[in-house]
């Protein structure tokens, strides 16, 4: 029993914590937010790293790592809040790996796990594909039905940008009549990228949490500094524990996704379910630490809070999640003695 | 990272849930005097099979548990639905502080009989005027012919009324800024100028108690980490109590949650989407609750010491074992308000969670302060 990273695993952290500081300043972020845009350089040296297809297998040119070496990196994306097609094309990376044919794996792999030829994933609700990342410049989409999946070019879909208020991510709406069947039902792959994004969530939290704990040490009203009282001491606390509580499910999700897959439905869903809700809530609570500042535009914290309510919303909402916990969850098979 | 247990984990666990499976005496019986018996016997059939103290150092008498071993331990007693063992503020605080910080004699003198449940311990910390704000606390000891004599009011005082021995702090240096003049003592409770009086509990229980000393006379050689050393020596208590918590409340509430949707299943309600959503939350904070202790035990494991995080699991487990309860009587409905409604006891005594041991607002000060590194108010 050891619920702590490896030691190659901390250098990945490491590695993806400081790469990111360095290429993604916050003013860097805004740059880039306010003209929607992607910083290609930054995300070719990441595909250079091997980061694009860090979980995907050798043989299809990833690096062969897992769902928990993923988690770290989306976590620190999160954190950085950076703005790159990453989590697109890991989606569609994920899909692929875990739920499609051979053919589909040998055709569209290698270009996801470069980078060269990017995916994403769409799930369809009411006939379309509502909130697809990267569907404009993606090569591939991988449709979820809830019964199923399937696979089309981009050419082969009806792909209608949207803007959302999410300015470091590029959305569309995308509807496609059918495409080429994954294999069953998707097994789990949807669960894998809920892991994924749960993750991004708590880095996002992560960051916005530090930056009330920040300004609250700093800010000072009545002749002290506002942390001392406790109004506001106690909303930071309480983003401590659930931040801490985020991680500790994306991180448990991740591994169950590389040991136990048959855990991972319920962990993934607990996961994305506690993260989506703890992202937003940990945002809105660093706004109100900051007053008015933190409702300016020229403030960053909005960035962060409105990637953690779109990314609440992104592949699976925490209502729908909550119910299906209640659903997959009999008390046993949620939470055994560890075994 | 790995969340599975080594193979001789999982046969420690198997032997000890063969164990339990045999061995576990059952609920407690009606009656507090009854009650009382039971957990003894059992705590003397846990000492018998070795599990008493199990965490101690094998040179004290107990098995010198690791980590892992002893969140098993607590989950799979949650899970077996076991009684505590009688003794278990000596076994928790006691004993540890004593095997911390207390001298040879010490342990010959304590250590055995808080095992064997000979001698009951109790927590004389608390005062009526001093409860969060534990080091002002005003009771007195005064130092004469080589002993002291305590004079003063506890109050809150779990299981006073049949201990024998009581982890006492008091104040020795009233000149002393206030962290600084405290002194911890094992105080004799088997004398005249001791009164136990009971409180009972909205539960109607009377679980805690008052008391009064007046020159209650307490050796030399009970002193514990030495005079004046009072309040790191309680800080090492409150430590113990609330890491101890973790895994085991976590296994604790998660039996709890089976039988909530058990009873979700009984009345119907499974399907009712409110109370889906909150079924479906409550599992989830349940799981991290578990999830989190794990975290922490890994992080001690590495860094030897259990870090301020450890406030976190007491906080979290208080919050979910209320809103457990709660949506346990709201689902019962007008049947939630008899006395007699298997609930109705477990959602009352639920209210004190966020006050025993620290309250909430205390653990999220000490959050804020220590871990998150914000400014005190003081
Ligand atoms: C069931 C039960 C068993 C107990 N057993 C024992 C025992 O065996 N031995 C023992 O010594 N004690 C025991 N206690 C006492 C317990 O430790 C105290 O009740 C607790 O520390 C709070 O102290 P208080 O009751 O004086 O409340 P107070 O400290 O007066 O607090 C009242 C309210 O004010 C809040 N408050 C106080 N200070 C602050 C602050 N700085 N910032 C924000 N809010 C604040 C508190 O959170 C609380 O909401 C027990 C309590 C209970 C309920």
């Amino acid at each position: 029993m050891n619920f702590d990273f490896t030691d190659d695993q901390h250098a990945i952290k490491r590695t993806a914590k400081d790469f990111l500081a360095d290429r993604f300043t916050l003013e860097r972020v805004r740059e880039l937010a306010e003209s929607r845009e992607y910083d290609d350089a930054a995300w070719r040296e990441m595909c250079e790293l091997g980061w694009a297809g860090i979980f995907a297998s050798e043989r299809y040119g990833g690096q062969g790592l897992g769902m928990v070496e993923l988690v770290i990196l989306m976590e620190e994306l999160g954190y950085a809040l950076a703005p790159v097609p990453f989590l697109s094309n890991a989606a569609a990376g994920l899909a692929l790996q875990f739920a499609g044919t051979p053919e589909q794996r040998e055709r569209w792999l290698p270009g996801i796990a470069s980078g060269g030829a990017r995916g994403t994933v769409g799930l369809v609700g009411g006939g379309e594909a509502r909130l697809v990342p990267d569907a404009e410049s993606a090569e591939v989409i991988v449709i979820f039905t809830g019964v199923g999946g399937f696979v089309v070019e981009r050419s082969g879909a009806d792909v209608e940008p949207i803007e959302t208020i999410d300015l470091t991510r590029r959305f569309a709406r995308v509807r496609a009549d059918g495409g080429d069947p994954l294999v069953g039902d998707g097994g789990d792959a949807p669960y894998r990228i809920a892991t994924a994004v749960a993750a991004e969530l708590t880095g996002v939290g992560q960051r916005g949490m530090e930056m009330a704990v920040q300004y609250a040490r700093e800010r000072k009203q009545f002749g002290r500094p506002i942390g001392a009282y406790q109004a506001v001491s106690h909303r930071c606390a309480q983003m401590l524990l659930e931040v801490e509580g985020a991680r500790s499910a994306s991180y448990y999700a991740g591994w169950c996704a590389d040991a136990e897959p048959e855990t991972l439905p319920l962990a993934a869903s607990m996961a994305k379910a506690y993260a989506s809700d703890a992202g937003w809530r940990v945002t809105a609570s660093s706004l109100q630490v900051h007053g008015g500042i933190g409702f300016t535009w020229e403030h960053d914290l909005h960035f962060f809070l409105k990637r953690a309510k779109v990314d609440g919303m992104l592949y699976g909402s925490a209502g729908e999640l909550r119910d299906d916990v209640a659903a997959l969850s009999g008390v046993e098979a949620v939470a055994p003695a560890p075994a | 990272m790995d969340l599975t247990l080594s193979p001789s984990e999982r046969e420690f666990r198997d032997r000890l849930r063969a164990w339990l499976a045999g061995n576990n005496p059952g609920p407690d019986p009606p009656g507090d005097d009854a009650a009382f018996e039971h957990r003894r016997d059992w705590q003397r059939k846990l000492f018998d099979a070795g599990y008493a103290g199990f965490a101690w150092p094998k040179e004290y008498g107990g098995q010198g548990a690791t980590l892992v071993e002893q969140a098993i331990f607590g989950e799979e007693m949650a899970r077996a639905k076991a009684p505590q063992p009688v003794n278990i503020l000596g076994l928790v605080m006691g004993g540890p502080v004593v095997i911390h910080h207390g001298t040879e004699e010490q342990k010959e003198r304590w250590l055995r009989p808080i095992l064997t449940a000979d001698e009951i311990w109790c927590q004389g910390f608390s005062e009526p005027e001093s409860g969060s704000d534990l080091a002002s606390l005003k009771t007195r000891a005064i130092k004469s012919n080589g002993e002291w004599l305590v004079t003063g009011q506890k109050v809150w005082t779990t299981y006073a009324r049949r201990s024998k021995w009581c982890m006492l702090v008091a104040r020795t240096d009233p000149d002393a800024p206030k962290h600084q003049g405290l002194t911890y003592f094992i105080m004799d409770m088997e004398q005249d100028a001791v009164q136990v009086r009971p409180l009972a509990q909205i539960t109607g229980e009377p679980e805690f108690n008052e008391l009064f000393m007046e020159e209650a006379r307490i050796p030399d050689e009970n002193v514990v980490g030495g005079v004046g050393n009072g309040w790191g020596v309680a800080i090492t208590t409150l430590m113990n109590e609330r890491a101890g918590l973790g895994a085991a409340s976590a296994a604790g509430v998660r039996i709890a949650l089976g039988e909530l949707r058990e009873l979700a299943d009984e009345r119907g309600v499974a399907d009712d989407p409110v109370v889906r959503q909150r079924i479906g939350q409550l599992t989830i904070e349940v799981e991290l609750l578990r999830l989190n202790a794990w975290r922490g035990l890994s992080a001690i494991m590495k860094r030897g010491v259990p870090g301020p995080e450890g406030s976190l699991p007491k906080w979290q487990w208080s919050e979910v074992n209320q809103a457990l309860t709660e949506l346990a009587i709201d689902i019962l409905g007008e049947d939630g308000a008899a006395w007699d409604s298997p609930w109705a006891y477990r959602f009352l005594r639920a209210r004190a969670n966020s006050i025993e041991g620290g309250t909430t607002e205390i653990l999220k000060n000490i959050v804020a302060e220590r871990v998150l590194g914000l400014p005190k108010l003081r």
